[in-house]
């Protein structure tokens, strides 16, 4: 097992280590793990080093930017940096080098982290599985013919391979949480408007949050206390006041707490017998602790999320993607007789399949005829689902739910049915639709070594408590760490 | 059969922010391509608007003073169309809850009144950018973009159909555009397409109350085209419906250099703009408080304005009128009195000789860019009332400073235009009266009339710059009839 964050931290304050080495080692690792697992799409080296030697300048005058100046991260590559390439994962987007950081990245920059380059995903973030990049598909590190799940694949695979202590992702519809509680490292979805979407290319904008991926809760905690805040330049960025979540993330008791139980999301056919049996361990060891667990209701969530999802999700995007059209940037169709036949061949051969199929429905959705039928009833359910958490809510502190109804599966196995696909995320995109924050917590390991993960899901700026709970979670389980894939003996 | 025209407008208004709606950067016109833009109006991946709460204020003013309703909660949403000089491929407008609804404009219609010209909604939304086709090259295979304009706010005004004459559209625009320019909202510069007018138009049988079959028509780029305009609609679809056809339901472009419509796109073949509210912008809520606060700061309104002149200063209501037509024209005056109180001149300078000399310099011109300033005609007026200089004079100099823009007093001595000292005019007069004995005898003999006569010959022999007083007493007295 590679450092935490904290122990990084705590090298390089006295001095053990240096930013630059650590982004030496880092650049090694995905040196030599991603010909293989291809979770890494670019490397900054150059840059990097760069701005590791700067660090290490800082450290040594005694002026650090924070806490984490000059550790390296890698970011989702739908998050724009400067000084390289944000692609999306699509060949429209193949050449892209954004002329502006993402609020995230500038965050991470001002407080002195090192980006190390950018993480494969499925194509604009479409996908549950990472086989959606135009690039490869990424692979999952415990076992390497199965998929690290999606879309943030690539940075869960990073993670968990160890080519970067941190790593940031996108969750529309359970993109971090999913690929975490794949390849068994941690991942949170924020809260709606926590932060900042200024720079995150967009996907589904009303679903969209960007979050940290990390070995453990103490770094994820960590990294939500720097990217975490109000922006300006986001509209739907939310004007509270910030939360620290390190600082008293210890301070959590497990003991009165109340763990609401959502029977339906248990109560689902084809939900894996490993996947029961770690949740439902997971629910043992809480209360074992003095927590109890409460069923609540959520039926609304588990009936009509994927529906309502599937629906708004695509609604958005047909609209978000119409930008890439070949006029201004990105891939453009050679030789076109007209503006129409650019527009339309650019479109036809720089997206893939998904992104195709999902514009399609979402256009088909927002159409004259179909929008009340579609996206207004999506936006009903939305509503619905909402107040099935806001009551689930009133009866618990927080809600422990499965991940996914499987662990990691093999590759190709989905990508010939998309409504199999869109299917296994019934447990994660309910939170996405309520704008609620939510976890993905490492929790056991299948009968064939899969990592399985739990999720816990808390209201509308719950972060602190959250990691708090997961927190003592983590160390009751006592498996973070336990266990290593096997690639990192390479 | 007599047909009456149906005709509604829809008003785009560039509002006049330093800023663009969604993003910071500078709204100046006329500036190097692609020189006002950032990732926002760029339409970069990832960028994102932010709503410029200037352009909101503004657009509510308008609202108010439009007499609109304007809801509690308004927002934001997506008009879905693929061109190349909107780089999201949709549009930020307003389709489902628009800032203001069901308001009014009174139009000035002059001896027959005012009338009311209903508006259905005011939207605020971005301009687009404008694509360049490279000129006199024949065999380009390319279209330029600049995106300077994208992401001007732009405030649409939507009438009702309720104009049916020629001159109730013309009043409605120079009433909208008068409105626009009093509260500030906008630079209404019809030439570079800051105001712009998209008409729309049917016909009916005279005394039918169902709608015929309407025509928008667009590029409409000076008051006097839509004019033109509306004749030779009128004429195209009084023509179709005489031959027995059917107007098509169409968008129609303005040719300026033939003087016709023509097919932009017929109505079947118009595509659903998939309209939905933007996620990346929240509602925004009018508190009552805020609507109170924006009627109390709206500033004096044309109507009023015109009805306090017409008191204030003493002027005919025809005239106060035509002085508040536009604020510029309405502040210049008042500039002017306020430099020296002498309102009903003032007023008469400017209805004559400026007005003459704005309409030569075209729709655009207006008095806040006249060369001759307030001051200056104050200056000018106050020497005619001081006797500084005759009325005559006066005439020879505003011609001058209209030409250099420099006070009259300055004029007035490099021309060597000052009145001739009272004791110089006596000779002439003796001069006059010498040669004229004819006169000088009818005059004696009480007829006055030719008084007149000699005081010409003696204006004529002193270039005018004798003062007229002066010289019809010295005749007088010289004559012996005084």
């Amino acid at each position: 097992m590679s450092k935490s964050v904290s122990q990084i931290i705590s090298d390089l304050e006295s001095g053990a280590t240096t930013s630059v080495a650590l982004v030496h080692d880092c650049a090694a690792r995905i040196d030599r793990l991603n010909p293989d697992l291809n979770a890494v799409l670019s490397v900054q080296r150059d840059d990097a080093l760069k701005a590791a030697e700067a660090s290490d300048a800082r450290r040594k005058s005694g002026k650090p930017l924070s806490a984490a100046d000059g550790v390296p991260i890698l970011l989702k590559d739908n998050i724009c940096a400067t000084g390289g390439p944000t692609t999306c994962a699509s060949r429209v987007l193949e050449n892209y080098r954004p002329p502006y950081d993402a609020t995230a990245t500038a965050k991470l920059r001002a407080a002195g982290v090192v980006v190390l380059g950018k993480t494969n995903m499925d194509e604009f973030a479409m996908g549950s599985t990472t086989e959606w990049s135009a690039f490869g598909m990424s692979k999952n590190p415990w076992k390497t013919d199965h998929v690290p799940g999606g879309s943030s694949g690539g940075s869960a695979v990073a993670v968990a391979s160890g080519m970067a202590p941190w790593a940031l992702g996108s969750d529309t519809g359970g993109s971090i949480r999913q690929p975490a509680g794949f390849c068994g490292v941690v991942g949170m979805k924020p809260t709606y408007g926590r932060v900042s979407r200024y720079g995150l290319v967009a996907f589904a904008s009303s679903l969209d949050q960007i979050g940290p991926f990390a070995s453990n809760v103490e770094d994820a905690a960590l990294l939500m206390n720097l990217i975490a805040g109000h922006d300006g330049r986001d509209s739907t960025s939310a004007d509270v006041p910030p939360e620290d979540c390190v600082a008293e993330l210890r301070n959590g008791r497990l003991a009165g707490l109340r763990i609401g139980r959502p029977r339906q999301f248990f109560d689902v056919e084809g939900i894996d017998d490993d996947v029961r049996s770690v949740t439902d361990g997971t629910l043992d060891i809480l209360r074992r602790e003095g927590a109890e667990i409460v069923d609540v209701n959520m039926p609304f969530a588990e009936e009509y999320s994927v529906a309502a999802y599937y629906v708004i999700a695509a609604a958005e995007a047909s609209s978000n993607l119409a930008r890439y059209d070949g006029a201004h940037y990105g891939y453009r169709a050679k030789d076109s007789a007209n503006i129409v036949e650019m527009f339309s061949r650019s479109r036809a051969e720089g997206f893939g399949a998904e992104v195709k199929r999902r514009v399609m429905l979402g256009t088909f959705a927002l159409s004259a005829e179909t929008f009340d039928a579609y996206y207004v009833r999506a936006q009903k359910a939305r509503t619905l689902i909402k107040r099935d958490y806001d009551n689930a809510l009133k009866e618990c502190d927080a809600i422990l739910a499965p991940v996914a109804p499987t662990p990691a599966f093999p590759a190709g196995e989905k990508t010939g049915d998309p409504v199999r696909m869109y299917l296994a995320d019934v447990f994660t995109l309910s939170l996405n639709l309520a704008g609620y924050c939510g976890l993905s917590l490492p929790a056991g390991f299948s009968k064939s070594g899969l990592p399985i993960g739990v999720q816990l899901l808390a209201g509308a700026f719950g972060e602190k408590g959250l990691l708090q709970t997961a927190w003592q979670l983590e160390s009751k389980l006592g498996i973070a760490g336990s266990r290593t894939p096997a690639v990192f003996a390479r | 059969m007599e047909f009456e025209p149906v005709i509604g407008f829809e008003v785009h208004a560039e509002l006049k922010t330093n800023t663009k709606v969604w993003c910071g950067c500078p709204t100046t016109f006329g500036a190097p391509v692609n020189t006002q833009t950032c990732p926002v109006c760029l339409g970069q991946p990832g960028a994102l608007p932010v709503l410029n709460g200037r352009a909101f204020e503004i657009s509510l003013g308008v609202a108010t003073a439009l007499n609109c309703e304007i809801p509690r909660e308004t927002d934001f949403d997506r008009k879905n169309y693929y061109y190349p000089d909107l780089p999201k491929n949709y549009q930020i407008s307003q389709q489902f809850r628009p800032l203001g609804r069901g308001g009014w404009l009174d139009i000035d219609l002059g001896a027959e009144g005012t009338r009311r010209i209903g508006i259905d909604n005011i939207h605020l939304e971005e301009d687009a950018g404008k694509n360049i086709h490279p000129e006199g090259a024949t065999h380009v295979d390319y279209s330029l973009i600049d995106l300077n304009r994208a992401g001007t706010p732009l405030l649409e005004i939507v009438s009702t159909p309720d104009i049916r004459t020629k001159a109730e559209a013309e009043a409605y625009m120079k009433g909208m555009k008068s409105l626009l320019e009093y509260l500030d909202a906008s630079d209404c510069k019809m030439e570079e397409g800051r105001l712009r007018f998209e008409l729309n138009i049917s016909l009916r049988p005279k005394g039918s109350s169902t709608l015929g079959q309407k025509v928008e028509i667009k590029n409409l780029n000076s008051i006097s085209v839509v004019l033109k305009c509306i004749d030779h609609e009128i004429e195209r679809q009084t023509d179709i419906l005489e031959e027995g056809g059917e107007v098509e339901g169409e968008s129609r472009l303005w040719d300026e250099a033939k003087l016709v419509t023509r097919t932009m796109r017929k109505k079947e073949t118009s595509f659903d703009y998939r309209y939905f509210p933007d996620p990346d912008l929240v509602t925004i809520v009018v508190t009552e408080e805020q609507k109170k606060r924006i009627a109390e700061e709206l500033p004096e309104l044309p109507l009023a304005k015109r009805a306090r002149f017409a008191e204030q200063y003493g002027i005919p209501e025809y005239d106060a009128g035509v002085l508040t037509a536009n604020l510029q024209m309405a502040d210049y005056f008042e500039a002017a009195v306020r430099a020296h109180d002498n309102p009903k001149s003032v007023s008469n300078w400017m209805m004559t000789e400026m007005i003459r000399r704005l309409n030569e310099a075209g729709e655009d011109a207006g008095a806040a860019d006249f060369a001759v300033r307030p001051e200056a005609l104050a200056e000018l007026v106050r020497m005619i009332d001081d006797d500084s200089i005759t009325g005559k004079i006066a005439k020879k100099v505003y011609p001058l400073m209209v030409e250099t823009g420099r006070m009259p007093s300055v004029i007035v001595e490099e021309e060597g235009l000052k009145p001739i000292d009272d004791s110089a005019i006596e000779p002439v007069v003796r001069k006059v009266l010498d040669e004229n004995p004819k006169m000088v005898a009818e005059i004696q003999d009480g007829k006055m009339k030719a008084i007149g006569g000699l005081m010409g010959q003696v204006m004529r022999a002193t270039g005018g710059k004798a003062n007229p007083q002066t010289v019809q007493t010295l005749i007088k007295k010289l004559c012996g009839v005084e």
